[in-house]
């Protein structure tokens, strides 16, 4: 046990009880569905999002199936559409970005040192916002209500007058869920960042995985807003017959394209860049060295988070956006290209300059490299008019952003699973299935997506529910179906190693890895409280290199309460103490009244205006102090 | 078929040359970055194995390679951005002279092609089905009637949008005879799959001579079973959509019908345009292409066949 954890583990007997008392949650349903504790809150969305992504997946493999011979009728055309813009829908905004913000959830206020986010009732609500928002979309695509426009959901096809039914709007009110869950979660991330790091812990002593979080948390309240507009908007055209989108009254159709690229392309980042904090999280425990050029990364990520608002356009190079405005986009396009080259550069040398250790996590990162590196070139192919307005909306598109996203997203996110498994559920997953499951999914990945580029530039387009036998499509189509199931197969794996270890996984010890950050000197899994002790912070690897000098860790924080620090910005220096709120009913309740509210706007614009009422009330009952909070407060001014 | 590399004209060879720089500049990229990943892991192996403790910092000269390397990819990006443009000034410099002036509406799921002449008796309209001259740059203006299609022959062009309510252009040029494949690029609803066109790229004067028949009104139909067809034709529901020039079928709301038998394909790619193929999509079009704005028509099977017979005269 490294210093750094005896340290944050010094607490008499007495105390520790008080703490677990003041942190728990009463093992009753109501303490458990109103439970602020950010690492339940985080695991939920983590396994709710994987419930997605399994059921996205399904739909993917259904597609596959129906193009995996020319004019096979598994589904029909109406379905297929419903198929293609559920999969792409849920895999956005119902997998890639809740799992990423969940992991950080978790993983943020552990790595930081501090003992909740900022503001775990609004976590504790977005979790409830974001189910219900899925689960929405999902009991519409079951009663053929699916939404059928693509994830894009371009007017006027998903307008009032092309838009059949309420698909589209089922789509719509999404948006509006999954948003107000990213806004609410990335507020807390932000500020917990910010605000609450242990004592010491300078901005550049901070981990880059917490930088990651804090970029992409930043970029998620600049985008998410626009679509949500956007949303609502074509939402008004189709509720209330505005006429924003259509052009016979003035309206504009590309106005949406515009407002969904501002937040589709930093969505692909803001997915992107928690993982690659994920991977600097990972490289440096397997290469036993600290970072290579911590500061080159950090600033490559903060660089790729404000570039990644300049790209939009690159999706519309087909619409008559002018030429000239044009080629801006595709020097933007490569100039992003940079700050990834720099991070990818740092990481190898950090893998050089150090003492490989070849485990499961390091397996994930380095397939990371070689799929990533083949998404990234095909991106910058891709941010060439020319070349785009070839293949642009073809398999090659298909290929490409299935390479990012499984690539630079995926694979780290695994990557993930299998290094923090072990401080998640206290046990070790079993490290041959690991490598099982790495290279099925890696060969099963590549098998299945590679062809699509070739397929591409022979002229297929996407979102075709069939072809015929003639465009000489069919061979490659069934050897990506193969490889679509090799990849079925490697999943399988992976949720039998999960449920494996959950059942009999060896102890895996507060660190299993020996690795540099805070985290790691918890216990595992750690206690509801996170620390007894809040560190201090005096290096970038604090388990590595603990304080020699000075108190190890903060002195006098109560204990009966739930209290914690808050410190300034830049240099973590203690500023005030703060009384983290405690569980409430009514982020619970306000959550399902926005439910309630945003389902009855799909039916009825009556529904939206007055199924306002409640939200406005649980908001209201949410902050209203209690006597018990006010008295807490005036017992610690007192007896400090 | 279809083929984005096998360039029939200069647009689509300026994009297949570039594609081949920047493919041969990837791989480069490609072999250069995992070569250097398999050295680091080697490397990083190796020293593990040695048992050392903390490595001997050799950050030096690590910090120098890179920088050399992000200097390098920023050169090869600048480098490639040159290309880029180049190309894409290229592809706007298509020498304009003597164009064929071709206007394309986009509708739910076929295309309209109306060959603009300033002599208005010269207009004609065709559907699904692109004639050009080789040799002669086209220059087509793209409409959409319904939602938003993408205009894509790969073998001579990239792709161009037909967005409601906008007006857009895209000009290229057949170097070489041949038939290409025409697709809708951007998803327009349920039959987007089918919405093909045929690219038929004719000697100039095979093409003058086509044009020639194209503005010519339909034959008149001489068998009696065609006789009673054009009857059927007029007299149904066919008029209420269809145009056939030279008779009072004058409907707009689908493909002009006038020389329907020279063309290769039904509904819009769906089928090969033979006798059987119609009669089945005369009767059921929902079958073969479900979603199509065409009703079925259950007619008597001597009806059938008589349309069949009238619309094969339609040469």
């Amino acid at each position: 046990m490294s210093d750094a954890a005896t340290a944050s583990q010094a607490l008499d007997a007495g105390s520790r009880a008080e703490l677990a008392r003041a942190w728990s949650d009463p093992p009753t349903l109501k303490g458990w569905v109103c439970t602020l504790d950010h690492k339940a809150i985080g695991r939920r969305f983590i396994v709710t999002a994987l419930l997605f992504f399994f059921a996205g997946g399904v739909l993917g493999g259904l597609m596959r199936h129906q193009l995996s011979a020319p004019g096979k009728t598994l589904v029909g055309p109406d379905l297929y559409d419903q198929v293609f813009s559920m999969h792409g829908t849920t895999m956005m905004f119902l997998f890639a970005v809740p799992v990423m913000q969940g992991v950080a959830l978790y993983l943020v206020p552990l790595m930081i040192g501090t003992r909740n986010t900022a503001f775990p009732r609004m976590s504790a609500c977005s979790y409830w916002i974001y189910l219900i928002g899925g689960l929405t979309l999902f009991a519409g695509f079951a009663g053929g209500a699916g939404a059928d426009a693509g994830w894009f959901s371009y007017v006027p096809l998903a307008g009032p007058q092309y838009g059949f039914g309420k698909r589209s709007d089922f789509w719509n009110v999404l948006v509006n869920f999954t948003e107000a869950m990213g806004l609410m979660v990335a507020t807390d991330l932000a500020t917990t960042i910010l605000k609450m790091r242990a004592p010491g812990m300078s901005l550049l002593r901070m981990p880059l995985f917490a930088w990651a979080t804090l970029v992409s948390s930043i970029m998620i309240i600049f985008a998410m807003p626009t679509v949500m507009l956007g949303a609502n908007l074509v939402q008004f055209d189709r509720m209330a017959g505005t006429h924003f989108f259509n052009p016979a009254e003035g309206g504009d159709v590309l106005l949406w394209q515009h407002m969904f690229w501002y937040f589709g392309h930093p969505e692909v980042y803001f997915i992107f860049v928690p993982a690659l904090g994920m991977i600097s999280a990972i490289i440096p425990t397997f290469a036993r060295r600290p970072m290579f050029g911590h500061q080159a990364i950090v600033l490559s990520l903060i660089s790729t988070g404000f570039l990644s608002f300049g790209l939009w356009v690159h999706h519309m190079y087909a619409t008559n956006v002018p030429e000239l405005g044009k080629s801006f986009f595709t020097a933007m396009s490569f100039m992003i290209a940079i700050p990834s080259a720099v991070q990818l550069f740092c990481w190898i040398a950090t893998i050089a300059g150090g003492r490989l250790l070849l485990r499961a996590p390091m397996l994930f990162i380095v397939g990371f490299f070689a799929t990533l590196m083949i998404g990234g070139l095909t991106g910058i192919m891709l941010g060439a008019v020319p070349l785009d307005l070839q293949v642009h909306d073809t398999y090659f598109v298909v290929a490409h952003l299935h390479y990012v996203l499984i690539g630079g997203a995926l694979f780290p996110l695994f990557g993930a699973v299998y290094y923090w498994f072990p401080k998640v559920y206290g046990r070790l997953l079993d490290e041959r299935l690991a490598r099982w499951h790495f290279w099925l999914l890696f060969i099963g990945f590549n098998v299945a997506f590679f062809p699509l580029h070739i397929l591409g530039l022979h002229g297929m387009p996407r979102r075709i529910y069939t072809y015929t036998a003639d465009t000489g499509w069919g061979p490659l189509n069934y050897v990506s179906w193969v490889g679509a199931m090799v990849e079925d197969a490697s999943m399988a794996l992976f949720v039998f190693n999960i449920v494996r270890a959950l059942w009999k996984g060896r102890a895996a010890g507060h660190d299993p890895w020996n690795a540099p950050t805070l985290e790691w000197a918890a216990a595992s899994p750690p206690a509801a409280y996170n620390f007894e002790q809040i560190p201090v912070v005096a290096s970038r690897e604090p388990l590595w290199s603990p304080r020699t000098d000075g108190p190890r860790h903060v002195t006098g924080l109560s204990t009966t309460f739930r209290e914690g620090l808050v410190t300034t910005v830049l240099d973590a220096v203690p500023d005030v103490r703060y009384m983290y709120p405690t569980p409430s009913a009514w982020p619970v309740v306000a959550a399902f009244s926005v439910g309630f509210w945003l389902v009855w706007s799909i039916f009825s614009n009556k529904g939206m205006l007055i199924g306002l009422i409640p939200p406005t009330i649980a908001f209201i009952a949410w902050y209203w102090p209690t006597r018990e909070d006010a008295s807490a407060e005036i017992e610690l001014e007192k007896r400090p | 078929m279809s083929d984005a590399l096998d360039a029939a004209g200069p647009q689509a060879a300026w994009i297949a040359r570039l594609w081949w720089i920047s493919l041969w500049l990837c791989v480069a990229v490609f072999i250069g970055v995992m070569g250097a990943l398999c050295w680091a892991l080697w490397r990083s192996h190796r020293t593990a194995a040695a048992g050392g403790d903390a490595p001997a910092r050799k950050d030096r000269a690590l910090r120098i390679l890179v920088g050399c390397a992000t200097l390098l990819s920023s050169v090869l990006l600048v480098g490639l951005l040159e290309v880029s443009v180049l190309t894409d000034r290229a592809l706007a410099r298509l020498p304009g002279k003597d164009a064929v002036a071709i206007h394309v509406i986009a509708h739910q799921w076929w295309w309209e092609m109306v060959y603009q002449d300033p002599r208005a008796d010269h207009v004609f309209s065709t559907a699904n089905e692109l004639v050009i001259p080789v040799g002669r740059p086209v220059v087509v203006t793209l409409e959409a009637d319904d939602v938003i299609h993408s205009f894509w022959v790969p073998n001579l062009h990239g792709k161009k949008d037909l967005i409601p309510g906008r007006t857009s252009t895209i000009a290229f040029r057949a170097d070489r005879p041949g038939r290409f494949v025409g697709r809708c690029a951007e998803f327009c609803g349920v039959q987007h799959a089918f919405m093909a066109y045929d690219v038929v790229a004719m000697p100039p004067d095979g093409y003058a001579a086509w044009v020639q028949h194209e503005r010519s009104a339909a034959p008149e139909p001489q068998a009696a079973a065609a006789m009673r067809g054009r009857e059927l034709f007029l007299t149904g529901s066919c008029m209420l959509c269809h145009a056939v020039q030279g008779t009072s079928a004058q409907g707009r709301r689908g493909p002009d019908l006038t020389h329907f038998a020279s063309r290769a394909h039904i509904g819009a790619g769906s089928v090969a345009n033979t006798p059987e193929a119609l009669a089945r999509w005369i009767e059921d079009p929902q079958k073969l292409k479900p979603g199509a704005n065409m009703p079925s028509h259950f007619l008597p099977p001597a009806d059938l066949a008589a349309l069949v017979a009238y619309l094969e005269t339609l040469t």
